[in-house]
C-alpha cells in the first residue's frame, strides 16, 4: 500500500515473518506476533493490531479476539513494570485481596491502571500454578512466592 | 436403529444422533442455548443436562449434556428427575445473573429464546442482587441493533457468523465472565447474511433494526406464507404486517430451500412496500387521478383492442398469464431484456431435456464437489452462496466419519476442515465474496471462462468438443478441475444468467453431461422471482414488440421498468409509437411515468401468485393483508371482465395452458381448504387491540375483510391444530415462542416439515442433448477499448429492494472497474472518473473509477442494475477517457 505511513518497525516485520516460515498457516503466528510488538513498545496499540493482521492477513477483529483472550497482552499502555496478583482461589483464600489493597494503596491506583509515574501497572492474573506458595505475584516476567506485606513494600521499593 | 429409555419410557430412535434433537424430535421440551440444528454441538451452554443411569440398577445416575451425548441402544435417561431439573434452572440463572431483565423494552420480547428457555426450566425468580457488568453497544449499521448487556455468551453469533457464513468482522474478545461479542470497532457488519444474527441469537443482542423503525410485537403481526420476492432463489418468507404497513421479513423454513437462513437482501430488502413512491391511485397522464371503477373499465376496453401485453419476471405466474390470455398468445411479449431471454431459453432448455438434475438448496449443501462458471453469487443468488459454503465442509464430515466423528460434533469437525475440504472452483470475471473457500480460483472474460469450462468438460468426456488454442495455464486448470470432478460423488456446476453468457451456459452443460457421477447436478442463477417461470411459460421477444407496436392499438405494461430491458432511446421511441399505455406496477419508475393509464398493482405482501424458482420448484406467495383500496392484484385487474375469475381458477387455467406448468395447482391448497372445516388464521391468537386498532374511525369493530381467494382468515379464529407446518403464518407452540418452535413442525429436526415441504418441483431430469458446439474464441483486448461487463451486487442491483432505504443505504455508488495496467493507461487513480462511450452511440456515461486487479485487462467491470448505468448492455464495447473538471486530490 502506498502513501500509509509504517506502523511496525521493520525490526518488528522481520521478526513477525521469521516466525511465519514456521507454520503452515500465518494466522498461527497471531500471539508470537502480538508478544514481538509488545517486546519494543510495552503494548499493543490499535494501528500496531490492524497493522499486524494485515501482516498475517487476517482481520482485526480476530487478532483482536486473540488479544484480548491472553491477558499477558495489553491492549492498553502499562508501566514499565506490570504487577500481575494472582486471584484465584488459593491466592484469593491466603490473602490476595490484601496483597491487592496493599500494592494499589502505594501507588494509588486502582487495577488495571498506571502509577502516576509511569513505573507500575496491577493487574490480577489467573492462577500462575505456584498455589502451595500463595498468594503469589508474577512481576517483571518473575515469580514472587508467598507474598507478604513486607515483600510488596520492598518490591516497590518502599 | 436403537431402543432408549426416557423417564421409564421407551423409545425407538437412530443410533449415533445426537440426544438432544432426538429428545426434541420426540416432543420433549428440553432447554438448549448453544446447540443450533445447523450449527451443530459444541457443549458450551451447559443447558441441556439430562440424567444418564449407567445401568438398570444405577438409582442416582450422573448428568451429561444431551446435546454431546451419542443416542446408545439400550440407553436410560431421565429428563424429569429433580436433580437434571436443578441443574437446567440453577445453570440459566447463572447463565443469567449479568442480563438486565429488560423484557418490556426488549425487541426480542414475546420471541425469544431466553425467556422460553427460562420459563422452561422454572427458573422465576431472580436471586442475584450483586452489580451487574454492562458493555458499551457499537454501531452495526443499517439492518442490525446491537445490546451487548443480554448476551448470555452462548456463543452461537461466532459460530453462524464466522464458521457458517464465514464473516470476518464479528469477533468474541476478552475472556471468563467478561466476553464481548462485536466488531473491532464500530462499523456495518460486512457479512451478507448478518441478518441471521436476528434469529440465532437466542436473546435481544441483535435484533432488527429495519423493525426498530416501526415495532410490533410477534403476536400483534398478521402473517401468511411467503416467498421472497428479490432474486430467483425463492427463499420462504414470514413478512408481518401491522396497521397496514409491511414492518419485517423474517424466515420460513423450507427443508428444502431456505433451510433456517436468508440472505440480507431478502431480510431487509421488504421496505419498497412502505415507499412513498408507491402508486395507489389509478391515474390518467400521470397527473388526473381516477376512480377504480372508471380505470378498470379504461383498461377493458383497451383490452379488447388490438392490445399488446409486455409481461414481467417479476410479476406472478397467474398475473403474466392473465395479461397473455387478454392480449392473446400473439400479443403477448415477455418484458425481458432481448439476451436475458435468450439466455432463459436456453436454461429451460437444458434443464427440462438435458437430463441432468437441477438441485434444491438442500442438495447443493451435499455436493462434494463443485464448480461455479462466470458467477459471483454472492450477488447473483445470494442464498445459494451460503449453501456453496457448506458443500466445502463435506470432505470433513467424510474424514470424521473414517475417524468415527459424530458429525454433529462441530469443533472436532471443523478441526478436520482445515486440511479437508471439498473442492470449490470459481471462473469468474473478477474476485468474488466466495474466493476464500475455494480451492482454485480463474479469472478471464465471459468467453474465457466457457473456453475453460469446455475444456474441463473435453477432458472428462473426450466425446466432448474441445476448445482450440487454450493456453497451457487454462489447459494445467482445466485438467486439475476435471480431475476433481471425476472423482466426486455429487459434483455440482453452477452457471446462470449473471455472467450474460450464452457460451458460459452451454459449457457448463456440456461439464455436466461429461461427470461419470450419477448424481451429478446443474443449477442455474436467474434474475428475478419469477424469471424462470416467465420463461417456461413462453413468449415472444420485447424487441418484437418494439416492431409490432405500430399495428397495435394499445400497450399494457404489467410490473415492469421497461427502461430496464432495453435501452432508452429504444424504450422512448417504442412508448410514443404506442401512444396509449397502461402500466400496472406498485413502484413509481420512468416506465410509469409514460402511463396514459396508471393503475396501481399489489406488492407480494398484499396479493397472491405463484413463482417458479431457478430450480423449477413453484411456490405461492399469500396475501399478508389486505391492500389499501384502490390497490388491487395485477392478476385482479387483468382478470376483472374475465367471467370473474378466481385466483384458484386462473392458477388452473394456466396449469392447463402449459404442460410444463400442470403441477403449479399443487403448489399451495387452494381457497377451498380448510382445517376441521376452519380456514387458516393470520393473526396469532395473543393478536391485540382488534376491537381498538380503528376505533378513530368508527368505534365498533369494523367487519373482518373476507378474503376468497385463500385458505386464510384476516383474523386469529379458526384453525388452531393440525394445520399442514408448511402452511403454518406463524411459527409457534406452546412453551416456544421464538422461532425454535419450528422444531416442533419438523419429521426429525433439522430435516423436512412434517406432512411435506413448501412448493413443488416443476422439473425432473429427463432426456439427454447434445454437446453443445459452439466454443467462443479467446477473448484478445483490443487497443484502446473496452467491453463491459456488468456486475450484479446484492444491495446495488435488485430494482425492488434498491427502493428500501436501509438496503439503499448499503447499495454502492456504481462504479467503473478497471484493471491497474489499463488505469495507468489512461492516467487515471481510484477515485478518478472516466467517460464511458459505447459504440451503439447514446449519451456519455461518467463513472468514478475503482482499480480491480482481478480483472483483466481490456474488461469494464460495471455496477449492474443502476440508473446511472441502465444504458450498458453486456459485452459491449466502449472507449474510454478520464474525465476532466475534477482534480484529482
Ligand atoms: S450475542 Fe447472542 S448469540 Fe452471541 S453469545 Fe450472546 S446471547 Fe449468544
Ligand atoms: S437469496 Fe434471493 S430469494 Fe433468498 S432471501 Fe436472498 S434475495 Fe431472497
Ligand atoms: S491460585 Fe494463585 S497460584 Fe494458584
Ligand atoms: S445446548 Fe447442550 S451444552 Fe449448550
Amino acid at each position: 500500500m502506498t502513501g500509509k505511513p509504517a506502523v511496525l518497525t521493520s525490526v518488528e516485520i522481520e521478526e513477525i515473518t521469521a516466525e511465519m516460515s514456521h507454520y503452515a498457516d500465518k494466522a498461527a503466528v497471531s500471539i508470537e506476533a502480538l508478544k514481538i510488538v509488545q517486546k519494543y513498545r510495552r503494548w499493543v496499540s490499535d494501528e500496531c493490531l490492524v497493522a499486524v493482521a494485515e501482516l498475517l492477513g487476517i482481520s482485526p477483529a480476530q487478532l483482536e479476539g486473540v488479544a484480548t483472550f491472553y491477558n499477558l497482552i495489553y491492549r492498553q499502555p502499562v508501566g514499565r513494570s506490570v504487577i500481575h496478583y494472582c486471584n484465584s482461589v488459593s491466592c484469593w483464600m491466603l490473602g490476595a485481596e490484601q496483597v491487592r489493597e496493599r500494592l494499589c494503596r502505594h501507588l494509588n491506583v486502582e487495577p488495571g491502571e498506571m502509577s502516576a509515574d509511569g513505573e507500575y501497572t496491577v493487574l490480577p492474573i489467573v492462577c500462575l500454578g505456584a498455589c502451595d506458595h500463595a498468594p503469589v505475584v508474577l512481576v517483571g516476567g518473575q515469580l514472587r512466592l508467598d507474598v507478604t506485606d513486607d515483600t510488596v513494600d520492598e518490591m516497590l521499593g518502599r | 436403529m436403537a431402543t432408549i429409555e426416557i423417564d421409564g419410557v421407551q423409545y425407538q430412535v437412530e443410533a449415533g444422533e445426537s440426544l438432544l434433537p432426538v429428545c426434541l424430535a420426540l416432543g420433549f421440551d428440553l432447554t438448549y442455548f448453544c446447540w443450533h440444528p445447523a450449527l451443530g454441538s459444541v457443549g458450551a451452554c451447559r443447558q441441556c443436562a439430562v440424567i444418564h443411569y449407567h445401568d438398570p440398577e444405577d438409582q442416582k445416575g450422573r448428568l451429561v449434556m444431551a446435546c454431546m451425548t451419542p443416542v446408545a441402544d439400550g440407553m436410560r435417561l431421565s429428563i424429569e428427575a429433580e436433580q437434571a431439573r436443578e441443574f437446567r434452572r440453577d445453570n440459566i440463572e447463572l447463565l443469567m445473573i449479568n442480563h438486565p431483565h429488560d423484557c418490556p423494552v426488549c425487541e426480542e420480547g414475546g420471541e425469544c429464546h431466553l425467556q422460553d428457555m427460562t420459563l422452561m426450566s422454572g427458573h422465576t425468580t431472580r436471586r442475584y442482587r450483586g452489580r451487574k457488568r454492562t458493555h458499551k453497544n457499537q454501531y452495526l449499521g443499517p439492518f442490525i441493533n446491537h445490546e451487548m448487556n443480554r448476551c448470555i455468551a452462548c456463543y452461537r453469533c461466532v459460530r453462524f457468523y464466522g464458521d457458517y457464513a464465514g464473516g470476518k468482522d464479528l469477533q468474541v474478545f476478552g475472556m471468563h465472565n467478561n466476553v464481548y461479542f462485536g466488531r473491532f470497532e464500530d462499523g456495518v457488519l460486512e457479512n451478507e447474511f448478518s441478518g441471521n444474527l436476528v434469529e440465532v441469537c437466542p436473546t435481544g443482542v441483535f435484533t432488527d433494526r429495519t423493525f426498530s423503525a416501526h415495532y410490533a410485537r410477534k403476536w400483534d403481526l398478521q402473517t401468511a406464507p411467503s416467498v421472497c420476492a428479490h432474486c430467483g432463489l425463492g427463499c420462504n418468507t414470514a413478512p408481518g404486517e401491522r396497521y397496514g404497513e409491511l414492518r419485517r421479513v423474517i424466515n420460513r423454513y423450507n427443508g428444502e430451500v431456505n433451510g433456517y437462513f436468508l440472505c440480507d437482501r431478502g431480510r431487509f430488502g421488504y421496505g419498497f412496500v412502505n415507499s412513498p413512491d408507491r402508486i395507489l391511485k389509478p391515474r390518467m397522464h400521470d397527473r388526473m387521478d381516477i376512480t377504480p371503477e372508471a380505470a378498470q373499465q379504461q383498461l377493458c376496453d383497451w383490452l379488447a383492442d388490438r392490445a399488446i401485453g409486455i409481461g414481467s419476471p417479476r410479476a406472478s405466474l397467474e398475473a403474466n398469464f392473465a395479461l397473455r390470455s387478454r392480449v392473446g398468445e400473439e400479443n403477448f411479449f415477455l418484458g425481458l431484456g432481448d439476451n436475458e431471454q435468450s439466455l432463459l431459453e436456453a436454461i429451460v432448455e437444458i434443464l427440462r431435456h438435458g437430463g441432468i438434475r437441477s438441485p434444491s438448496l438442500r442438495e447443493v449443501e451435499q455436493a462434494d464437489a463443485v464448480l461455479i462458471l462466470g458467477e459471483d453469487v454472492t450477488h447473483s443468488a445470494p442464498r445459494l452462496a451460503l449453501s456453496l459454503r457448506q458443500s466445502v465442509r463435506n470432505a470433513a464430515f467424510e474424514r470424521a466419519r473414517s475417524l468415527n466423528i459424530a458429525p454433529w460434533l462441530d469443533k472436532p469437525v471443523r478441526e478436520q476442515q482445515i486440511d479437508h475440504r471439498s473442492p470449490l472452483f470459481i471462473a469468474s470475471v473478477c474476485a468474488t465474496r466466495l474466493d476464500d473457500a475455494a480451492a482454485d480460483t480463474y479469472r478471464g472474460s465471459p468467453e474465457d471462462i466457457a473456453r475453460l469450462g469446455f475444456a474441463i468438460a473435453h477432458d472428462l468426456d473426450p466425446g466432448a468438443p474441445e476448445p482450440a488454442g487454450l493456453n497451457d495455464d487454462a489447459r494445467a486448470l482445466a485438467v486439475a478441475i476435471a480431475d476433481c470432478l471425476r472423482q466426486a460423488r455429487r459434483p455440482l456446476v453452477v452457471a446462470g444468467t449473471a455472467s450474460a453468457s450464452h457460451a458460459v451456459i452451454e459449457a457448463a452443460y456440456n461439464v455436466a453431461k461429461a461427470l461419470p457421477a450419477k448424481d451429478r447436478q446443474l443449477t442455474f442463477t436467474v434474475p428475478e422471482c419469477n424469471s424462470l417461470g416467465l420463461a417456461m411459460m413462453g413468449g415472444r421477444r420485447l424487441r418484437q414488440a418494439f416492431e409490432a407496436v405500430r399495428d397495435a392499438g394499445r400497450v399494457i405494461i404489467l410490473e415492469n421498468d421497461l427502461y430496464r430491458r432495453a435501452p432508452a432511446w429504444e424504450v422512448d421511441a417504442f412508448l410514443q409509437a404506442a401512444g396509449r399505455v397502461a402500466v400496472i406496477d406498485c413502484l413509481s419508475s420512468k416506465t410509469a411515468e409514460k402511463a396514459a393509464l396508471l393503475l396501481p398493482a399489489a406488492t407480494f405482501a398484499e396479493t397472491d401468485g405463484t413463482l417458479v424458482n431457478n430450480e423449477g420448484r413453484a411456490q405461492r406467495y399469500f396475501q399478508v393483508y389486505p391492500a389499501p383500496e384502490p390497490v388491487r392484484g395485477s392478476w385482479q385487474w387483468l382478470s376483472a371482465g374475465m367471467d370473474n375469475l378466481s385466483f384458484d381458477a386462473l392458477t388452473a387455467a394456466c396449469a392447463e395452458a402449459f404442460p410444463a406448468l400442470t403441477a403449479i395447482t399443487q403448489a399451495a391448497p387452494g381457497a377451498g381448504f380448510t382445517v376441521d372445516g376452519m380456514k387458516i388464521p393470520r393473526q396469532p391468537r395473543r393478536y391485540s387491540g382488534r376491537t381498538a386498532m380503528e376505533a378513530h374511525i368508527n368505534i365498533s369493530e369494523p367487519q373482518r375483510p373476507v378474503d376468497p381467494e385463500t385458505p386464510f382468515t384476516f383474523s386469529m379464529e379458526g384453525a388452531a391444530a393440525d394445520v399442514p407446518a408448511a402452511l403454518e403464518p406463524i411459527i409457534w407452540a406452546p412453551g416456544w415462542n421464538s422461532n425454535q418452535a419450528v422444531n416442533k413442525f419438523q419429521d426429525g429436526i433439522g430435516g423436512h416439515l412434517r406432512g411435506g415441504d413448501y412448493g413443488i418441483r416443476l422439473i425432473e431430469a429427463s432426456g439427454a442433448l447434445d454437446w453443445f458446439n459452439a466454443i467462443p474464441d479467446a477473448f484478445k483486448p483490443v487497443k484502446s477499448q473496452w467491453r463491459i461487463i456488468l456486475l450484479p451486487h446484492i444491495f446495488g442491483s435488485e430494482e425492488l429492494s434498491l427502493r428500501s432505504p436501509p438496503l439503499a443505504e448499503r447499495s454502492p455508488s456504481p462504479l467503473a472497474m478497471l484493471n491497474p495496467s489499463d488505469a495507468s493507461a489512461l492516467a487515471v487513480q481510484a477515485g478518478d472518473s472516466v467517460e464511458i462511450s459505447c459504440f451503439s452511440g447514446g449519451p456519455i456515461v461518467v463513472l468514478p473509477v475503482s482499480i480491480e486487479p482481478s480483472l483483466p485487462a481490456g474488461l469494464l467491470g460495471i455496477t449492474a442494475g443502476r440508473q446511472e448505468t441502465q444504458r450498458f448492455r453486456q459485452s459491449e464495447p466502449a472507449t474510454l477517457k478520464k474525465a476532466l473538471g475534477e482534480v484529482p486530490s
